[in-house]
């Protein structure tokens, strides 16, 4: 699996490779959720919808974290912005296998708030790479990696789908339009995670009993104002529903694409 | 002023380019002002940015942005507002221009909407629609900052060419160092890519077995159209990832979406029902897709897909 076995040759210091990781993380309604609002259309409705973990943070940033940290040694920890309905979702990491984890106590209200304060955590900690999902599953914006590479200066790998790791520098494979680009680069960096990196790993029960002991640091949020505002919402207008076309019409199917849909 | 960065494939105006100078173009008439194109690195015939409405062409083309890193370009953008006192920064909401908008947002501390598809409203600053929710819900973002970053969605406007080349101005921004060395772009030849696709063919386990896309692959010929497939078909290697269009593949919102053997798990749907038009062949009248679709046919793919492409063949013979 991993091309890291390959640094561990007799009497190398692992010491000095080793990783800590910082894994950004967030909540966001379950994909077959449905999507409803309240309060006059500005908030989501969130009556009846269950909450996941982030599949791209959970699947491929935090699992290839994890997959690095035990091929060199280091620590992964999570970070989310959220309330004290987040510490479902960082239990569920650290029974996945995280280290620790800190909570923002705050909601973000746009993702600079969310960049700035994973930023002041990276600045306070010592972490050698920060992973992300390459977008979250409800905003998608793909804004808070972007924006909390520039607050630290560090490098920005986004859309990764392959990370490699040889000693002190990185191979990156990043999905661009119709084709991928591979980077090299050394610690630390940011990386947003796509499909590719890492797979899906379920939580055991040995997992989930440790993980409610692993330490959740809750901290306070430093104050500052919003960029954006997310003011209200709409729902797409109902779909008119299927016009069925006989399997023997294709010529009619032809001209209804072109004519009345006017797409060919 | 509105500032616009062109992306460029091969020193060439990439069709992402295009639209964002287009929407660019429009917002500045919205707002009564100009539109400033940025291209940067290698480029052809930046002056061709003119095309689409820009007044004016800043040109960076230091050799050090013939390969793209967020950080670098993302110096050279900002760099390029504050010397053009732009008040909307726009790009495309690509690979690159996603990687980007965030890092220019920090730098102009301008507040960031990302995959925009329509003009701001501007009576009362800044307000804009964009997707969410993996497009079952649309949002109005209003931006608080005198500064604004945008990132135009994919197909969400049409390349309007509206004038001819525009003058072209060298830039120098000062650069950062560069820290990520690029060391190959891997491109699938010949196809144009899915995020940029007007028609997508795509077919999944109805089809059986890899040994049976001939018919979706000459389809897609006749109709110019860029393949792809669902989950399980990538999954299972009957097809190469790349094509893999849905949730956790690559999302799209090409005018004609043809799903043929697709059942339409909402996962796959979240990747595609911001297709303008969507056609659906699958022989079970019961397969959820058809409640997403404009068109349906419920038959047998292995007969009709090869119908519908006769069908498509006519009717360029009639005109």
């Amino acid at each position: 699996m991993s091309t890291f076995a390959g640094t561990k040759t007799p009497g190398f210091d692992l010491n000095s490779l080793r990783m800590n990781i910082l894994v950004g993380v967030i909540k966001t309604p379950d994909t077959t959720a449905k999507i409803a609002f309240t309060d006059n259309n500005t908030r989501l409705d969130t009556q009846g919808v269950a909450f996941i973990m982030n599949p791209y943070d959970e699947w491929y940033a935090l699992v290839r974290a994890l997959e690095i940290k035990e091929a060199v040694g280091g620590q992964v920890t999570l970070i989310a912005v959220g309330d004290a309905e987040y510490d479902q979702i960082l239990r569920k990491g650290l029974a996945i296998g995280a280290d620790d984890a800190i909570r923002i106590d705050t909601e973000a209200m746009d993702s600079f708030q969310v960049a700035r304060e994973i930023a002041r955590q990276v600045r306070a900690g010592s972490y050698d790479l920060v992973f992300l999902g390459k977008e979250t599953i409800d905003h998608n914006g793909s804004e808070v990696g972007a924006m909390l590479a520039e607050l630290l200066d560090w490098p920005f790998l986004s859309y990764a789908n392959k990370l490699e790791l040889n000693g002190e520098v990185a191979t990156v494979n990043r999905e661009i339009e119709g084709g991928v680009e591979t980077m090299e680069v050394s610690p630390p960096f940011v990386l947003s995670a796509a499909k590719g990196l890492a797979e899906q790993r379920i939580p055991n029960m040995r997992g989930i009993m440790m993980a409610k002991t692993k330490p959740l640091q809750v901290v306070a949020p430093e104050q500052g104002d919003a960029r954006v505002r997310f003011a209200s919402y709409t729902l797409p207008k109902e779909k008119s529903s299927v016009r069925l076309i006989a399997p023997d019409q294709m010529d009619e199917l032809v001209r209804l694409l072109k004519e009345e849909a006017k797409v060919l | 002023m509105v500032l616009v960065y062109v992306e460029t494939t091969g020193g060439e105006i990439r069709k992402a380019g295009q639209e964002a100078l287009t929407y660019g173009r429009k917002l500045a008439d919205k707002a009564v002002t100009t539109c400033v194109a940025l291209v940067l690195g290698k480029a052809t015939d930046p002056a061709g940015a003119g095309r689409y409405g820009a007044s004016r062409v800043l040109h960076a083309g230091d050799g050090a942005l013939d390969a793209f890193e967020s950080g670098l370009y993302a110096s050279a953008i900002a760099a390029a507002a504050r010397q053009t006192g732009a008040r909307f920064v726009v790009m495309a909401h690509s690979a690159n221009g996603k990687s980007l908008a965030g890092r220019v947002a920090v730098r102009l501390e301008a507040g960031c909407v990302s995959a925009v598809n329509d003009l701001p409203d501007l009576s009362g600053g800044c307000a804009v629609r964009k997707g969410v929710y993996s497009g079952k819900a649309m949002a109005e973002v209003q931006v608080l900052t005198p500064v604004a970053v945008l990132t135009v969605a994919g197909n969400a406007i049409q390349p309007v060419v509206v004038g001819d080349k525009a003058p072209v101005e060298p830039f120098a921004p000062e650069l950062p160092a560069r820290k990520v060395r690029v060391k190959g772009v891997d491109k699938v030849e010949g196809l144009v890519p899915l995020p940029e696709a007007e028609i997508v063919v795509s077919a999944g386990r109805g089809m059986k077995g890899p040994e049976n896309w001939g018919i979706v692959e000459e389809l897609a010929r006749e109709l110019g159209a860029t393949t792809a497939c669902s989950r399980p078909v990538a999954d299972s290697g009957w097809r190469p990832h790349h094509e893999h269009v849905g949730q956790t593949g690559i999302a799209i919102r090409p005018n004609l979406y043809i799903a043929i053997g697709i059942s339409g798990a909402i996962q796959h749907l979240a990747g595609v029902n911001r297709s303008k038009v969507i056609v659906v062949i699958n022989k079970d009248p019961e397969a959820p897709f058809f409640k997403a679709a404009d068109y349906g046919v419920v038959g047998d793919l292995f007969e009709v897909v090869p119908r519908l492409t006769e069908a498509i063949r006519r009717s360029k013979g009639s005109h």
